[in-house]
């Protein structure tokens, strides 16, 4: 709420303008009565027409004043509340540019999406409602109340009874109403997620002819939702009617009240009907209210999620380091690692590689290969130990100025919607044709582009008009089309064919200034060649060494070659 | 023509809540009639109290009669708040029961072209949007329509040179209206447009800012954010103005309304013989008050009726999508399965333009493995759509034991084999839940036993609740390998004649998937298996090999035969020792 109050202050003017043109406009509209008393106690009672004139031209001045104030009033607070979620969305934004890898993975992705659209749009709505309604709904209310109270005190008691009742029963089925709708939410999400099943499930069930138990699974939730919407319901349909019988019993007993004191002469007709008046404008203006309490109890929540959201990441500190400058390019020294969610993924981890070696890091899923080498441009801060490169800490690094010397291409092969050219971009902002076309040319994806056309072919939303195998091989050129020093193939060509895969090693190999390579995989084909290979096995590096080297010596390794090569124990 | 069969389906639907529909029409009917009498009444006694000259006697039965007639209106208001409600949850409740079950026959090719987004939100928030628009639109604009009609009429009887002055002003009531509700459309249009392009950029960079993080991309995100935003806000500012002067504008049009009624009831109130009570000018004054709210709803209606049309066209869309042939009558259901399968003369295409396998013929005998290799996207999910009949043949057939499988009820067929999928999909529900898929009626026994035989035994037993472990959607926090793994129990349950194993080892563990391969060459034994794989050494155990590129199946043999050969396979294995 603190911060969403801070964002409202840089439209402090139209905030504070907003709802006093709102009050203005209440005014006036509560004056309509009043007028209306003068017509019949004066206009009429003396048959005098000029002054019943007078008093209707007066209506329609108050009228025109009243839409002028509510049409200002409106834009401030739209304003407002547009520019409040504007900021909010822009700094929410610029935020997620700023998240590390840690941050992503404990916040999620889809959580990110529902917090930047979903919730900002319910704040910008809880804004415009609260800017419009806090001073108008209570000045029509109150104001009636109390003119009623300069009107007659006697018949105004009838409004102070009144008024709390009115203000009780609608507390009290929202009270009732508000966790239900919650829950009616979430038995909905219920049915999305079962609908949701039956699609990405769909081979699988169909398989198994599993059909039925999906949807008798589905009819369950459907059926649930349906029983607890009606149960819903029957509550909170009860605001309209309650509240209707509550003022127009008020209105009966205020006629009957009115009744008498005039007999005694204490009223005036047209103060009755002023009277009765400020009674129907306190039932339209007391629904409204509550709807307005279900908008800010949403906005409210939304609210503190977002606030939740801001309270995430933190930037990276930069420490302070001098470069050793004899020492090896890439050195890890007894690194260990565990994510910010839960267990260490690597124990103790030192080795060295020298500039334009290759680096080939094998083991089973979840062995630490990826969190390895995402250590290198400090995707991720190692718990224990230091990694270095170029002889300098990697938390020493300014900036971006560690990542620009680094290719990563990630095990998820995504390109981004524009063309080929674009993508290419990401790699090295003015990269030339000439650059582009050889770096896709090393990752063995000359046949792509002149499939497509040309650098200018379009690329779909996460690159989904190109299959596996070129979406692979451009995200390898995209690394490669900045030259990097080092460069980090995670797992990058598990959708290439042997003998693309070899092509496009040797393709590295040959380049000029050729990168110092980490290839992440589970193929031993892919890294027998490499340099130096390190076997991971549940975080720890249980060999590095060369090929020949880790036959003899690794028996894990061993057991993956074979079990790649020779067919393993099954014979 | 579209509209009306929309229409039509629609009314389907809402046939089983035809009672209840008259129901709340008769109610909302008497709603109005009540609620517009109540001010005539209050006026009544309004008249009877003339400053000095109070006749309570009459008062009291008028203001008895307002209560009764009170109380009755707030009581039906709710009855028909509960009714109308039922109708909305009752339609929404049966068109999602129909969707879901036309999801189970919609054929595989529907599904893999068609976003599961898609498709969700047409069954979730198009059907909501779409009853409660098309419900609440309707009982709105009938509620409108009877107040206006009603309130003229009830003008009418009192006094018709009122009612004449306020009819005249309708048309001004009708402009202010729809020039509101017209541009607030559009501007509303131009939001969701905005709204939409700022989501999808927001949802492609976000989801991959890992990747913009590699890059130092988000400087450059930022900047094509802010243009984007900036856009949004304008939009948003128009269409959130626009729309809030709804309220006032009507109240001008009312107020108007009602000053003239102030000026003329007032002269008419006034001289020796008054054609007008002060009582008849309060309830005049009232009617007034809200001569123009249900303008400015029906003019609100109608744009939400043509959206929950929209919403209805593209929900009967799906429902009424081509469904896959029912299984004939007569089709075979053979006890047991051998596990010969032939492939004759077979043609198969996803798009006719893009021809892929071209009259493939081979033969798998019973207890054959038969690998399927080639490189990435070469087809080899093809083989296993037609295997499993998630697609047919073009031309041509496939044989189970000499059966044509278009001859063989389909639940026969895909019970026979069994199927490792490389995306292994988990359903939310226990451990249990999810091996028991192939088998509801499953013992414990057997549940450990065949949980034992995939190795998954020893990872399930520690995870908190053992067997009875809740896993939410796509597997939740289990490992790719742990996913593997119960995919692979779910096999050694049914134990089906037939296997189809797409790279199922691929992403476990070296150590288990050892023990998995000795699990599967159990497994394999005496049944046919179809093995999609990348490991060589897998590949040249099998019996027979199919090679795949472009779509089609290029050589077929086994390992010897086809290095022998000096085609395509040869190359690809050559390429292991390239370098």
């Amino acid at each position: 709420m603190k911060r969403i109050l801070q964002y409202l202050a840089k439209y402090k003017g139209m905030a504070i303008l907003a709802p006093l043109f709102k009050m203005l406009e209440a005014t006036f509209e509560l004056l309509v009565p009043l007028v209306v008393k003068d017509l019949v106690d004066v206009g009429i009672k003396n048959g005098d027409k000029p002054y019943i004139l007078k008093m209707c031209l007066i209506l329609v001045l108050f009228c025109g004043i009243g839409f002028l104030s509510a049409a200002i009033a409106q834009y401030f607070s739209a304003k407002a509340a547009v520019g409040v979620s504007k900021d909010l969305r822009r700094d929410m934004y610029a935020k997620i540019q700023h998240f590390t890898h840690s941050d992503l993975d404990t916040i999620g992705v889809s959580n990110i999406l529902t917090r930047m659209s979903g919730d900002v749009n319910q704040v910008q709505t809880g804004i415009n409602v609260t800017l419009r309604l806090l001073m108008r709904s209570p000045v029509v209310v109150f104001g009636a109340v109390i003119l009623a109270f300069t009107i007659d005190v006697g018949c105004a008691i009838i409004f102070a009874v009144v008024v709390p009742l009115l203000l009780a029963v609608v507390f009290a089925i929202l009270l009732a109403t508000i966790p239900l709708f919650k829950k009616v939410q979430k038995n909905l999400e219920r049915v999305l997620r079962s609908t949701r099943q039956s699609l990405t499930g769909t081979r699988v069930i169909r398989a198994f002819c599993a059909e039925n138990e999906q949807v008798e699974d589905f009819d369950r939730e459907n059926d649930a939702l349906f029983t607890l919407q009606k149960f819903t319901s029957k509550i909170s349909v009860l605001m309209n009617p309650l509240t209707y019988l509550f003022i127009n019993f008020a209105i009966i007993v205020l006629i009957y009240t009115g009744a008498i004191r005039m007999e005694s002469g204490i009223i005036t007709q047209g103060a009755l009907l002023a009277l009765y008046d400020y009674m129907s404008q306190i039932l339209v203006e007391l629904i409204k209210f509550a709807n307005f309490i279900i908008t800010m109890t949403k906005a409210i929540a939304s609210a503190s999620r977002i606030d939740e959201f801001f309270a995430e990441g933190k930037l990276p500190e930069v420490v302070k380091a001098e470069r050793d400058a004899k020492a090896p390019f890439i050195a890890f020294d007894h690194v260990s690692f565990a994510y910010p969610s839960g267990g260490t993924v690597l124990r103790d981890i030192s080795f060295t590689a020298e500039r334009g070696e290759t680096v080939g890091i094998i083991g089973g899923t979840g062995s630490g290969k990826t969190s390895l080498v995402s250590l290198i441009p400090r995707f991720y801060d190692a718990t224990e130990g230091t990694v270095k490169v170029d002889g300098l800490d990697v938390r020493a690094y300014e900036g971006e100025s560690l990542k620009l010397r680094v290719g990563v291409v990630p095990q998820k092969a995504v390109l981004f919607a524009g063309t080929i050219r674009d993508n290419m971009r990401w790699g090295k902002e003015d990269a030339t044709d000439e650059e582009m076309l050889a770096a896709i040319e090393t990752a063995q994806g000359g046949d792509i582009v002149s499939a497509k056309g040309s650098l200018d072919a379009a690329v779909t939303e996460g690159g989904k008009n190109f299959s596996g195998g070129q979406r692979q091989r451009l995200t390898i050129a995209r690394a490669l089309v900045r030259n990097p020093e080092i460069l980090i193939l995670d797992d990058s060509a598990s959708a290439l064919d042997y003998a693309t895969d070899a092509r496009l090693r040797m393709a590295i190999r040959d380049m000029q200034n050729a990168p110092t390579t980490f290839i992440v995989s589970q193929r031993t084909a892919s890294v027998m060649h490499a340099d130096k290979i390190i076997v991971l096995d549940d975080g720890e590096a249980v060999g590095i060494g060369t090929h020949d080297e880790l036959l003899e010596s690794c028996p894990i390794y061993k057991e993956i070659y074979d079990s790649q090569f020779k067919g393993g124990e099954r014979k | 023509m579209k509209k009306t069969s929309t229409f039509g389906r629609v009314l389907t639907y809402i046939q089983s809540s035809l009672g209840k529909l008259l129901a709340t029409l008769v109610l909302a009917l008497s709603i109005v009639a009540m609620t517009l009498y109540v001010p005539i009444l209050i006026g009544n006694a309004i008249d009877l109290c003339v400053d000095g000259n109070v006749n309570l006697e009459a008062i009291v039965p008028i203001l008895i009669e307002s209560a009764i007639l009170i109380a009755l209106t707030a009581l039906l208001q709710w009855i028909m708040g509960i009714l109308n409600n039922n109708i909305t949850y009752t339609i929404v409740r049966d068109i999602r029961r129909d969707a879901i079950r036309k999801l189970q026959r919609l054929p595989l090719s529907y599904i893999d072209s068609h976003p599961a987004g898609d498709i969700v939100n047409r069954v979730i928030s198009d059907v909501d949007q779409f009853s409660d628009g098309l419900l609440m639109g309707f009982t709105q604009f009938f509620t409108g329509v009877m107040t206006i009609l009603g309130t003229i009429i009830f003008m009418l009887w009192l006094d018709w040179r009122i009612a004449l002055f306020v009819v005249a002003l309708t048309p001004l009531s009708l402009f202010v209206a729809k020039f509101i509700a017209q541009h607030t459309h559009d501007f509303f249009l131009a939001q969701s447009k905005a709204k939409a392009a700022q989501t999808g950029f927001v949802n492609e960079t976000v989801s991959e800012q890992k990747v913009s993080i590699a890059f130092s991309h988000g400087d450059k995100n930022l900047e094509k954010f802010d243009e984007i935003n900036e856009d949004l806000a304008k939009c948003s500012l128009k269409a959130t103005f626009y729309s809030s002067l709804t309220n006032p504008s009507t109240r001008v049009v009312n107020n108007l309304v009602y000053g003239g009624v102030a000026l003329l009831g007032g002269f008419f109130c006034l001289g020796t013989n008054p054609t007008m009570t002060v009582g008849g000018l309060a309830v005049f004054l009232r009617y007034a008050n809200q001569y123009t709210k249900p303008f400015n709803e029906i003019s609100g209606v109608i744009t939400e009726l043509q959206n929950a049309l929209a919403c209805a066209s593209r929900i009967f869309e799906l429902l009424d999508a081509k469904e896959i042939e029912p299984d004939a009558p007569d089709a075979a259901d053979p006890e047991s399965i051998g596990g010969n399968v032939d492939f004759k003369n077979v043609y198969f295409s996803y798009t006719p333009d893009k021809k892929l396998i071209e009259n493939f013929n081979f033969s798998a005998k019973h207890g054959q493995r038969i690998a399927i290799v080639g490189p990435t996207g070469c087809g080899k999910t093809t083989l296993i759509n037609l295997l499993m009949r998630f697609y047919n043949p073009t031309s041509g057939e496939i044989r189970i034991d000499g059966i044509s499988t278009r001859d063989l009820r389909r639940a026969t067929l895909r019970k026979n084999f069994g199927m490792v999928l490389q995306d292994t999909w988990l359903r939310e529900g226990t451990i249990r839940d999810n091996i028991v898929m192939g088998k509801p009626d499953a013992t414990d026994e057997e549940v450990v036993a065949a949980a034992k035989a995939a190795h998954a035994h020893s990872f399930i037993k520690n995870l908190p609740n053992g067997y009875d472990t809740y896993i939410g959607e796509d597997g939740g926090a289990l490992s790719a390998g742990q996913k593997q793994l119960l995919c692979i129990t779910r096999i050694m349950l049914c134990l089906p004649p037939m296997l189809i194993l797409d790279e199922a080892t691929s992403s476990i563990d070296t150590r288990t998937e050892m023990r998995i391969q000795n699990a599967f060459a159990t497994l394999m034994k005496g049944r046919t298996s179809f093995i999609v794989a990348h490991r060589l050494s897998t590949i040249r155990e099998a019996d027979v090999i199919l090679v795949m590129r472009d779509g089609n199946i290029v050589e077929q043999g086994t390992h010897d035969e086809l290095l022998q050969k000096g085609g395509f396979y040869a190359e690809l294995w050559n390429a292991q020792f390239a370098n």
